[in-house]
């Protein structure tokens, strides 16, 4: 397939100008992510095992608090510290994105990321989408869906975020003693937002023995995920017709399999693959080759992500998405010559002023998206007065604030568009008062925002 | 930034779930000369994530009901007629309801059934149709084909930070542009680039106008962080979308539209609806306040995607269900009862062996408000507005 650098960049990837040793052409791509994911251990993040003894600290010291006021201070000291941490983990996320040569690896991450979105609901978990980044999404990025979804469902973000963790079988040992019961959260979003889609065959009844089948798993402080045998709730759950019997987590995966080889995740997944690199209208020949490879290969992702890139119309040339607030970020910021270690050594302060905050007026907080069904694609989401009003004003500002020298705008021009810069485009930098505003006109430019 | 609100027309908002998270937003439709729609005012608000009906206007009087809900029933609410009791988060409202400006339709619910999905559930609560359009096809809001059938309406949405979007006014029907009086602080050269760069993609174009205003009130850095604090509730935000709103209605406006959020209790539910209860009360007595006498011809509807189950779940809170709840309030609305046919909590009544049983369409309630507001006919509210829609009788829930 003939892919142009540009469309390369920018659909599947963060712009230009390229980092070094990036791919030109699809092949190339599917060859870098073959690669082990060496920058995760260069822009380390935190995961669950290193996040525990900061959440158990800050469970003991909110217990304590209660009790004696003078743990106050220890409380404050354990949130403080796990906000730090986080914060630290989110830096090492932009970093990655800025250094890493295969900017389509970093783009699934965030694509994984929110196909299983988990948002920080309170102070006390913001580490909490973090790592289910660094052990279930990176990890799986390149292997088969349904070792993803297993990790991912497994995870303690996953079980935290969507109530697993309360979740007792009504018929369990713990809910008989204690008279406690079911929560469908989970096993509703698995279903509707993470496998099948909402629009496929399952009835509530699946829905209910897909919770029934899921009790037992939890998350314990200090000991971090566990299956609690006495919570599971007894006997044999039927989910779309197959019965998954046993004990412990064995049936779970079972059933977690089975909904992975269903042909309507299949269908869902490669749908939202090309709506969200290509296309809010998808065409319907692009998602059913996606499709078919998924289905060919029981969900291999390499071949699912081959498939996306070897039909033509996965490069048709119009830029049909809004780059995301994050991407305009990162972007932004490649364009401008900003490494990951540059950006590392800036320390906490500038990275909360001029990327934490602003993320928020764009409409993107860094804690996540609203709900479990993670951002929304539609460009109308993202390119409307308020949305449109903050990046301009971040283009205007913050590089400015950022470097000692701005670039020549016509210079970042080129650069960052290539040849998506239009004559309409650099006929008005040349012609801005300051270099601050030719920078901030590129920046701002629909060519820049759209991808 | 600061916390005004700053209007803009509705070139299609984009249908739905495409909210911004921090930023809330009011649409508001009224006339430019002239009052095609007379003196009434309409005030929708949509709660989203499922508001627990049953938890609202509990039916102390149903034998079953204390049996479902064994954390959630009675604790502290107001009996209202021997049967139902209000929710005691909502007890300011009792002179409203005593004043017979507040009324409850209970077992409603919108034609969406079975999969319980919030995400589809308020796309077809705000397009308005039924089952047989697939959901996200219709590209307006119920409200936006009022619009479109009274001559001389137009629709425009002010946004401020701290929300969600609605897009029931979102559609084709035409808009107006209000241009704030913020002094620029961007050079005009640099404005008149702006406006060069973005002229020939029309996305960008629309939204940069306003976008150019509202950059200039903004700074690129400024935080906007919900950190919970003295105000859990946030209420000074609902103050400001409301005297917003209010002081647009006092003129020419006619109906306003906005959201809250913050209604899926699937846990630890006595908290969680008490903050958005109170939030919801806080609306409707600070409506009452600032509308004065406009009050007596208003009639605020707040409603929901689908109810929740009847059975507390295992975890203090309760899951998607179908039947629900619709709140009316206003000088407008007949209120001191509930209306709407009670299907009971017997087994063999319940919905899907979970569920409250629907009895009622919400749309056929929005549909007779309207009727009685603004005169609009029948046949029009059935085939325009909601297509497809049997208003059934009049449940005279309107003065």
């Amino acid at each position: 397939m003939a892919a142009d650098p540009a469309t390369i960049a920018f659909r599947f990837g963060y712009g230009l100008p390229h980092v070094s040793g990036a791919a030109t052409d699809a092949a190339g791509m599917l060859a870098l992510l073959s690669e082990p994911d060496d920058i995760a251990g260069r822009h380390k993040g935190v995961g669950f095992a290193a996040a525990l003894p900061l959440l158990t600290e800050m469970q003991e010291a909110r217990r304590a608090q209660r009790n004696d006021p003078v743990e106050k201070s220890r409380y404050k000291a354990a949130v403080g510290a796990s906000d730090t941490a986080a914060l630290a983990g989110a830096q090492a996320g932009f970093a990655r994105v800025l250094d890493n040569p295969d900017g389509f690896r970093e783009r699934l991450v965030r694509f994984w990321a929110n196909h299983f979105s988990v948002s920080a609901k309170n102070r006390q978990e913001v580490l909490l989408p973090g790592t289910l980044i660094e052990d279930a999404i990176r990890p799986h990025l390149t292997g088969r869906f349904t070792d993803m979804l297993q990790a991912v469902t497994l995870h303690p973000a996953m079980l935290i975020y969507l109530d697993q963790v309360l979740s007792v079988g009504p018929g369990s040992k713990t809910g008989q003693k204690r008279d406690r019961g079911l929560n469908e959260n989970l096993a509703r979003e698995l279903i509707e937002l993470h496998t099948l889609g909402v629009n496929a065959g399952y009835s509530q009844d699946d829905v209910r023995q897909m919770a029934e089948l899921l009790t037992g798993l939890t998350v314990d402080f200090p000991r971090g995920f566990v299956f609690e045998q006495r919570r599971a709730e007894p006997g044999a759950e039927t989910v779309l017709g197959i019965s998954y019997g046993g004990e412990g987590v064995e049936p779970i995966l079972a059933a977690l399999d089975g909904l992975a080889m269903r042909p309507e995740t299949a269908g869902h997944i490669a749908r939202k693959l090309v709506v969200h690199f290509v296309s809010d209208t998808p065409d319907d020949a692009l998602v059913a080759h996606v499709r078919a490879a998924y289905l060919k290969t029981g969900g291999d992702l390499m071949a699912v992500y081959a498939a996306l890139l070897d039909h033509p119309a996965a490069w048709g040339s119009d830029a049909a998405k809004a780059r995301q607030p994050f991407e305009f970020i990162v972007s932004s910021l490649r364009a401008l010559g900003v490494t990951g270690d540059a950006l590392m050594q800036g320390g906490e302060r500038p990275f909360r002023r001029f990327i934490v905050a602003p993320m928020q007026v764009m409409g993107q907080p860094m804690q996540g998206p609203p709900g479990p069904d993670g951002w929304p694609e539609d460009m109308t989401a993202w390119i409307n007065p308020a949305g449109l009003a903050a990046r301009i004003n971040w283009a205007m500002d913050v590089p400015a604030r950022l470097l000692p020298d701005l670039p020549d705008p016509r210079d970042l021009a080129m650069g960052a568009l290539g040849s998506r810069a239009s004559e309409r485009l650099l006929w008005a930098v040349a012609r801005a008062e300051t270099l601050r505003e030719g920078v901030g006109l590129v920046l701002a430019s629909a060519e820049f925002n759209r991808r | 930034m600061d916390r005004r609100f700053f209007l803009r027309g509705t070139a299609l908002l984009g249908c739905s779930a495409a909210a911004h998270p921090f930023l809330s937003t009011v649409t508001l439709a009224g006339a430019d000369g002239g009052h095609p729609l007379g003196n009434h005012r309409l005030v929708v608000i949509i709660l989203r994530g499922a508001m627990d009906g049953l938890d609202v206007l509990q039916p102390l009087g149903d034998p079953m009901f204390a049996s479902f809900r064994p954390t959630l029933a009675g604790a502290g609410a107001t009996d209202l007629d021997g049967y139902f009791a209000l929710h005691a988060r909502l007890g300011a409202l009792m002179p409203l309801w005593q004043a017979g400006e507040l009324a409850f339709a209970h077992a409603v619910s919108t034609p969406y059934r079975d999969k319980r999905s919030h995400f589809d559930g308020q796309d077809m609560l705000e397009a308005g149709t039924g089952m047989d359009v697939p959901i996200g096809d219709a590209r307006d809001g119920w409200l936006n084909r009022l619009l479109q059938a009274v001559p001389g309406m137009r629709a425009e949405t002010a946004y401020a930070l701290g929300g969600e979007a609605v897009p029931l006014l979102a559609g084709v029907a035409p808009s107006r542009t209000w241009t704030p009086d913020t002094a620029l602080e961007m050079s005009s050269q640099n404005r008149l680039l702006l406006e060069a760069i973005y002229h020939d993609d029309p996305l960008f174009q629309g939204a940069s106008v306003e976008a150019m205003d509202l950059a200039a009130g903004m700074r690129a850095e400024a935080v906007a962080a919900p950190t919970p604090g003295p105000d859990p509730a946030r209420l000074a935000e609902i103050d400001t979308l409301v005297d917003f709103a209010a002081s647009r209605l006092i003129e020419d406006t006619r109906i306003a539209a906005f959201s809250q959020n913050g209604w899926d209790t699937h846990r630890g539910q006595v908290a969680g609806i008490g903050r958005s209860l109170t939030r919801l009360e806080r609306t409707i007595l600070r409506l009452k306040e600032k509308l004065g006498p406009v009050w007596d011809t208003t009639t605020v509807l707040a409603m929901t995607e689908f109810g929740r189950t009847v059975r507390e779940n295992g975890t203090k809170g309760t899951d998607h269900g179908t039947g629900g709840l619709m709140l009316m309030a206003g000088g407008a609305v007949r209120g001191g009862k509930v209306y709407g046919r009670w299907p009971g909590l017997a087994e063999a009544d319940l919905y899907d062996q979970r569920d409250l049983m629907p009895t009622g369409d919400v749309r056929a309630y929005a549909a007779w408000a309207m009727a009685a507001a603004y005169g609009l006919d029948r046949r029009m509210l059935e085939t325009s507005v909601f297509p497809g829609l049997d208003l059934g009788d009049d449940p005279r829930f309107m003065l």
